[in-house]
């Protein structure tokens, strides 16, 4: 259950970032998770609770925006979205890519009173 | 780094600056502060919510203290492996088989990383090798700053290989850089193999794939090609060694790649 790590890590963000602008109260957390990124958001929604508890987060509204994975041929250049991280170019079918998109795991923003 | 424009505004990154460039402070968090007398009109203060644009990894603080232990790494030539597996592939015999054979040839050190029990370093260290041992609790996977605090206590010379058993755990170690030089997935022949694609995220960050036990490949009804096939097909970077820890079968060929990458 890494998840428990990475909403740790988010409200460490959150902490930080308040902390700056002395502000003490988020209403609105947006994160950008990527697809390839190994992190179930089922996971993250059932820690969530028990890791905001008593941090600037306890009410904030969360909104995930869910980032597809996208990768590049290493063999012919194609560009294509995947699924899995074992996917085979969909032209080639060759397995070396590079992955370009879908490895995000990031606070965006956070909304303040 | 800023995301909008690509610059380091954080405090605590590097700025890179020819002479005579000054750095470009700005703030992207979209609050702006206006000062204005009160003296000669009164309004009331709306509760303004604002924005404050973020944009900063979650794993951040693991990805700087594993640059950092890496850095230390490489500076002292020390080869660290982080050695994953699922519990019970033979991850600790593999490296007390490893230590027994090659500990008069190579300096070696160990941190052991499991949920509880000292058990794995008491073998290490009934081994004559320097290890530390991390419980992780409730944890289950090694982060980069508990390496660190780790290898501050273990002094470790120069031209070293430095072992990181990570927590049995297919799953979570493989999103926390240690650091490590190379990571090291170990899957033993009873596993089955779906194994690599079954748990993807760690065959495809890893460098070399042991696989152990092949002594009892006899009485198994597992293909190891198409288990390696699987597992190129996750990550067509990875390189094989077929082992027993058992018998000492395939054992050499991982020595030899040992050896070869220590500098």
């Amino acid at each position: 259950m890494h998840e428990l790590s990475i909403a740790m890590g988010i409200v460490k963000i959150a902490e930080d970032e308040t902390a700056k602008v002395n502000e003490n109260i988020v209403t609105k957390i947006e994160l950008e998770i990527g697809k390839l990124a190994g992190v179930e958001i089922d996971s993250l929604n059932f820690v969530w609770e028990s890791a905001v508890k008593d941090t600037v987060l306890e009410h904030a509204k969360k909104i995930i925006v869910v980032i597809p994975g996208k990768a590049k041929c290493a063999d012919c250049n194609a560009e294509f979205y995947l699924e899995n991280i074992y996917d085979s170019c969909p032209k080639c079918n060759s397995n070396f890519k590079g992955i370009i998109q879908g490895k995000e795991l990031r606070v965006k923003a956070l909304e303040v009173i | 780094m800023c995301g909008t424009c690509g610059c380091g505004t954080d405090d605590n990154d590097p700025t890179i600056l020819k002479p005579g460039e000054q750095p470009h402070n700005h703030t992207h968090d979209g609050v702006h502060f206006h000062s204005h007398e009160h003296s000669e009109h009164t309004h009331e203060h709306s509760h303004q919510h604002r924005v404050l644009e973020v944009e900063q990894d979650i794993l951040q603080h693991n990805a700087v203290m594993a640059a950092r232990n890496r850095g230390y790494f490489e500076a002292k030539n020390i080869l660290a492996l982080n050695l994953v597996s699922s519990p019970g592939s033979g991850k600790t015999s593999v490296l007390e088989k490893t230590l027994a054979d090659l500990s008069t040839e190579i300096p070696f050190y160990v941190i052991e990383g499991d949920q509880q029990t000292l058990n794995d370093a008491n073998r290490i260290d009934a081994l004559k090798i320097p290890v530390i041992q991390i419980n992780t609790g409730k944890g289950c996977h090694l982060e980069s700053d508990m390496v660190y605090n780790a290898v501050k206590k273990l002094n470790i010379i120069d031209h070293a290989v430095l072992m990181i058993e990570n927590v049995g755990n297919l799953v979570c170690p493989s999103m926390f850089d240690l650091g490590e030089s190379k990571r090291v997935v170990i899957l033993s022949t009873t596993e089955g193999e779906d194994k690599p694609i079954k748990y993807p995220d760690m065959f495809h960050t890893s460098d070399i794939c042991i696989i152990n036990k092949i002594d009892l490949l006899p009485y198994l009804n597992i293909d190891i090609d198409k288990l390696k096939n699987y597992a190129l097909k996750v990550n067509p970077n990875l390189q094989f060694f077929e082992i027993s820890a058992t018998t000492g079968e395939g054992m050499e060929k991982w020595y030899k790649w040992l050896k070869k990458n220590l500098v």
